[in-house]
């Protein structure tokens, strides 16, 4: 099954795994595919490599999306019948933003934005980013302008935070924390000195007064946007169990980002959440024949030609190759049986870094892949090579 | 980008040469101990791993509680708050307090008396920060708190943890890259913020999985004539052992004027890691000073 199955009748492809997997050029080179096919796509990127960002004609960050020149691909062979959409996101912008489309009045946009609080940890915080994307995406969605459209996740080794967010904002602001804030008698006429309530007097001594003054300041000054934020966090929540929407796992065979991707996927059941498949790039291709070679006999058969020294060389180099390779597909079966995924997609690791447009189409080769292809591709358990094409043609 | 894997080894280092050392790690994630002794790690327990190794998995929860209960006189009002479902709530939504939660515990592990009952100080704690962008703002959340509350506890202690994790003798910043592109960006943007914004510099860089660059140039071309698998592979990562080279040295030329030293790890290519594979790798790295890498 090719990433286009997985993606039928899919109006949101969220794109998570931890950072330096190629999760950003997945996420384009998706887009760039879905958009070939004939689709309108927007893909959302954080903060991309910029050879990355410049390959897709973007610049700078900037809040809106821009269309991708189809130029750029025809080179490539690549027909674009749909559109490709790519914008860069400012998340602390974006936050900006949505407190002012929220605020009833430039009063509490000011209050808001002024705060100290807000200035200073609105932009660097765990868990704002996440739900400034996935906010973000909502507005997209809800501008009706694409049919899909692809997010690639921060780089968050927290995935919590990422489905946390919407439902911790909404439980904030209907619970009784808030209530307490903003009651006449609350926290914040409280905490001005009035007020003696346990909770709050044990607060004040821990915290210090201004903190708090400076914490209630805040929270009443949100109010304000309190029915705008609740609707958002709702509507989010929702568009993250949306049967349209779903979640791909990028990872790479390495130790640390398997782990990641596991504890992922168990995050994402435990949230109810649409998994909708997963992605292993990076593969080492070894040595592409179907029974392991042995590097003595590689050696033996080289030497004449090439010289002892030499041959020695490549024997190791094939050793190693293989070593790899078996790694990976030892990965590649935990990966398989600890996501119940039985047919992840593998893309095997490319020469050389791929951050332009030619690696871009090569990345979207293999994400695409129709059976026959894909059949070259697939590591079966115990075998020394997962049989990828050369990558040393690319 | 073997980030664990180096914290992992840092400690290892440290315990050897006779330092009571700590890896602490956060996110709920216990990669480190998994690896050191098989299996997972209580959060929040400190565990002993490894000869003069002990880990930590902190929890910003847990850490709260603690910092009460040692704050006020009385445990009970400490239980009042942290019983406090609108408590929750407030720590929860009050941007930048895990953040700061977690570094208290650092923090915390670091000092001659130690809040944790019973507990012992440590000489060295290697913290296994989060990634890039977001491992800078934690090392910040001490003083941006301190610099939000102004006055009172939070912004004393948010001071206190500050003073330490941004005096370069008492802490030190390890980088961690692989040899590719936008691994070694990150690694040039996290050195000019741990610089503009902590006042610090980098102590070093680590670059691990460096392949083996066995063929010279005329190696290379001698076998571009060589058909079969064989030629394929050594072709191939030839091509990739160059351009992990290439990458170094862009590395290396942006850290140039710096001062910043730069250590490579090679590949390893055993199937998994294991302790004793760490520690030579701990060698290799060999830190030299008694400072306390932050990651």
């Amino acid at each position: 099954m090719s990433v286009a199955d997985r993606l039928v009748g899919k109006r949101m492809c969220i794109v998570a795994g931890s950072g330096g997997v190629g999760k950003t050029t997945t996420a384009a080179a998706l887009a760039m595919g879905l958009a070939a096919a004939g689709q309108r796509v927007a893909v959302v990127t954080i903060d991309p490599a910029r050879r990355l960002a410049n390959s897709l004609g973007l610049d700078e960050l900037d809040n809106e999306p821009r269309l991708v020149d189809p130029a750029r691909f025809a080179d490539h062979g690549l027909e674009m019948r749909g559109e490709l959409w790519a914008m860069m996101l400012d998340a602390k912008r974006t936050f900006d933003e949505l407190i002012e489309r929220l605020a009833p009045d430039e009063r509490t946009r000011d209050d808001i934005l002024g705060n100290r609080i807000y200035a200073e940890l609105s932009g660097a915080v765990a868990g704002s980013q996440e739900f400034t994307a996935i906010a973000k995406l909502y507005e997209l969605d809800r501008s009706g302008n694409f049919d899909v459209i692809v997010l690639d996740t921060p780089p968050s080794r927290n995935a919590l935070d990422f489905l946390d967010a919407p439902d911790r904002l909404t439980h904030f602001f209907e619970g009784r924390a808030v209530k307490l804030f903003l009651a006449p008698t609350g926290l914040a006429a409280k905490v001005m000195g009035r007020g003696t309530g346990v909770v709050f007097s044990i607060l004040k001594r821990v915290t210090g007064v201004d903190l708090l003054t400076d914490l209630s300041t805040f929270f009443r000054a949100l109010s304000g946007v309190l029915d705008g934020f609740v609707e958002r966090a709702a509507g989010v929540k929702a568009l993250l169990g949306d049967p349209a929407t779903t979640f791909l796992i990028v990872t790479s065979p390495q130790r640390e980002p398997v782990e990641e991707a596991i504890y992922f996927r168990g995050k994402l059941r435990e949230a109810r959440m649409p998994f909708g498949g997963l992605i292993v790039n990076r593969v080492d291709p070894g040595v592409g024949e179907p029974e392991p070679l042995d590097p003595g006999a590689v050696e033996a058969a080289l030497a004449a030609d090439l010289g002892p020294a030499l041959a020695r060389k490549v024997a190791r180099t094939v050793a190693d190759a293989q070593v790899l390779a078996d790694r990976d597909a030892g990965s590649i079966t935990r990966l398989r049986r600890e996501l119940d995924e039985r047919e992840p997609i593998l893309v095997p690791h490319l020469d050389g870094d791929v951050h332009d447009v030619d690696g871009l189409v090569q990345v979207y080769r293999h994400l695409f892949a129709l059976a026959p292809d894909r059949e070259r591709l697939v590591v079966r358990p115990g075998r020394a090579a997962p049989g990828a094409q050369d990558a040393g043609a690319a | 980008m073997g980030k664990s894997t180096v914290a992992a080894a840092l400690g290892l280092a440290a315990a050897a040469r006779g330092l009571r050392t700590i890896v602490a790690e956060v996110s709920a994630r216990d990669d480190i101990s998994r690896t050191l002794s098989g299996g997972p790690a209580a959060p929040f327990a400190e565990r002993q791993i490894a000869d003069g190794l002990s880990h930590i998995s902190i929890d910003p929860e847990q850490a709260m509680e603690e910092y009460l209960v040692d704050q006020l006189p009385v445990r009970a009002l400490a239980e009042v708050l942290t019983a406090s479902r609108a408590f929750a709530y407030l720590a929860a939504a009050t941007p930048g307090m895990r953040e700061l939660l977690t570094m208290g515990k650092v923090w915390e592990l670091a000092q001659e008396a130690r809040r944790t009952p019973g507990a012992r100080p440590y000489d060295l704690v290697v913290l296994d920060a989060p990634a890039t962008g977001h491992g800078v703002a934690v090392l910040r959340a001490p003083r941006t708190f301190a610099d939000a509350a102004r006055l009172g506890p939070i912004a004393r202690q948010g001071r206190t943890i500050d003073a330490m994790l941004t005096d370069p003798s008492r802490t030190g910043v390890v980088a961690v890259a692989t040899a590719e592109e936008m691994p070694v960006n990150e690694a040039l943007a996290l050195r000019a913020s741990v610089r503009d914004e902590l006042g610090l510099d980098l102590d070093l860089a680590v670059v691990n999985g460096m392949l083996p660059d066995r063929l010279t140039a005329a190696e290379a071309e001698a076998l571009s004539a060589v058909a079969g698998a064989p030629g394929r592979v050594a072709r191939s990562h030839h091509a990739r052992a160059r351009a992990q080279r290439a990458q170094l040295a862009r590395l290396r030329r942006g850290l140039r004027d710096t001062g910043v030293p730069v250590a490579t790890l090679p590949f390893c290519f055993a199937a998994e890691l294991c302790a004793d594979d760490l520690a030579a790798l701990g060698r290799r790295l060999d830190p030299k000073r008694g400072r306390e890498p932050a990651r």
